[in-house]
């Protein structure tokens, strides 16, 4: 499944500049995977021991995926994931 | 005193003074840091009460350069005695109300907005925004209007209309989002990527948060220099119980006021409770929520300093409770009828987790207990709708005496 994957401004040094990558994979984990096999440096930036750091959020289409299976959230043609600080708000 | 840089939380990166919240290397909240070593306790006293009658005798403690000219300032609310109220729960503790409805916009959130407008200013914005439960809007709306910024508030579109009508009478682009606040932040946290503007609560958030220690620093100064042994604090995104901790300390640790930080009781709805579950659950993640409580101004199912307010909470004794709608309603009207002071929802919130340690048998004799109550009854009229009946009757003297029969003792 491609899917768009939306970086944030700040971690934009680690994509080269780019605001947009353009993946494939059929879950979270696995898309997430591929934006980290495309960019390494983002891995460590957004995941610690496997799963997401604790201030990372990231959704699907506008829904959290932690109100959905996580990092195993289905992705389907045409899905956005974007990934955003949690730290805002409030 | 210098204000010296923004740091992560979580990791310790430091960030130049600019307008940015997040840690590029872990995502971790940003802090402003000072230097207070050239500060002694007895200069900061003077200078502080050589200062304003408002938050900005604290410039000293506060993210910007100088003393801003704030046409709206905020603080010193009263912090009154509430025996009535001690007693009506069946408690000895000494308790004391801190009414922070008694603020411009008649909340809180005048002390962080006064902070994050005199700091966007410094940053050369020309236009402010937020993302906001109600209270927030309100705030940013007249702040903007009167430092003559253009702003844009970003709320529920299902806001209590009190709280949509005292915001757009400010001249503010008042937008209403379909969607919940988690929606309404998630969609601001977007756009502070996109548009030049400075949005008080996001990428100004490491200032901004900085204005509720003025909650902390009064606290002492009205209670004579001296700490509480507890506060009960509203949670929403835990920035405010967690900068109370911040402010406590620093006078800790500047020596202005000895002893050791109070206990923390926090305060949700039960229908929006991500921390208080965490801190049942002894874990420090907050699964996120969808909200639905008539707490709006406390709906956030996705809240920043979770993680931060359960440690607090943990770390000095206390604990985060949750009441239910009904428990709010009523104990709104119990702070009403004990103190003469009407609160909003939130206030309700802190108030029945108040009665929740008391009737827990938590509450001590002779302790000294400060409520932190942040909105004002007004905003949120609908909560006291039902909870009390209207003697109608004609205008003459004889109607009267039939309706009172019994009370008037004549």
């Amino acid at each position: 499944m491609a899917v768009t994957v939306k970086i944030p401004t700040q971690l934009r040094v680690a994509t080269g500049g780019e605001a947009e990558v353009e993946v494939a994979g059929s879950t979270v984990g696995e898309v997430l995977d591929a934006v980290f096999d495309a960019h390494g440096d983002l891995r460590e930036r957004i995941t610690q021991d496997g799963d997401l750091r604790r201030f990372v959020n990231v959704y699907v289409s506008g829904e959290d995926i932690r109100f959905q299976q996580g990092l195993e959230t289905a992705i389907n043609e045409g899905d956005e994931v974007t990934i955003l600080p949690a730290v805002a708000g409030g | 005193m210098a204000i010296e840089n923004l740091k992560c939380k979580e990791c310790g990166s430091a960030y130049e003074l600019g307008a940015s919240y997040f840690c590029e290397n872990c995502f971790g909240p940003l802090e402003v840091t000072y230097d207070f070593s050239g500060l002694g306790a007895e200069e900061a006293k003077r200078r502080i009460q050589a200062g304003s009658q408002g938050i900005w005798r604290y410039a000293d403690f506060l993210p910007i350069e100088g003393r801003p000219n704030d046409p709206l300032e905020p603080g010193q609310t009263p912090l009154v005695r509430a025996d009535r109220l001690a007693e009506r729960l069946g408690i000895e503790s000494e308790v004391w109300i801190k009414n922070d409805a008694a603020n411009p916009t008649h909340s809180f959130k005048d002390r962080v907005v006064a902070v994050a407008i005199a700091k966007a200013q410094e940053l050369g914005f020309e236009t402010v925004a937020c993302a906001s439960t109600g209270n927030l809007a309100n705030a940013v709306a007249a702040h903007a209007a009167a430092a003559g910024l253009t702003s844009y508030v970003f709320v529920p579109a299902n806001l209590e209309e009190q709280k949509l009508l005292a915001t757009g009478v400010y001249g503010t682009n008042l937008v209403g989002v379909r969607g919940n606040y988690d929606d309404v932040n998630r969609l601001c946290t977007q756009l502070a990527e996109t548009r030049p503007w400075a949005f008080v609560n996001v990428n100004l958030r490491p200032y901004y948060a900085e204005g509720s220690k003025t909650l902390a620093y009064e606290t002492i100064e009205q209670l004579g220099w001296e700490l509480p042994n507890r506060v009960v604090s509203p949670i929403a995104s835990g920035s405010l119980f967690t900068k109370l901790g911040r402010g406590f300390q620093e006078w800790l640790d500047l020596g202005l006021v000895e002893g050791a930080q109070p206990v923390f009781n926090g305060a949700q709805a039960s229908g929006c409770s991500p921390v208080a579950t965490a801190f049942a659950e002894g874990s420090d993640v907050c699964r996120p929520q969808k909200p639905e409580t008539i707490a709006k101004s406390l709906a956030i199912g996705d809240p920043a300093d979770g993680p931060y307010a359960v440690e607090q909470a943990r770390r000095t004794g206390g604990a985060i409770d949750s009441v239910t709608d009904e428990e709010i309603r009523t104990a709104i009207k119990l702070l009403a009828e004990t103190t003469g002071i009407f609160t909003e929802t939130a206030g309700g919130v802190t108030v029945g987790v108040l009665r929740k340690l008391a009737e827990r048998g938590e509450l001590q004799a002779g302790e000294r207990v400060v409520v932190y109550i942040t909105g004002e009854g007004l905003k949120t009229l609908d909560a006291t709708r039902d909870t009390f009946q209207m003697h109608e009757i004609d205008p003459d003297l004889d109607s009267f005496e039939s309706e009172f029969r019994q009370e008037v003792a004549v």
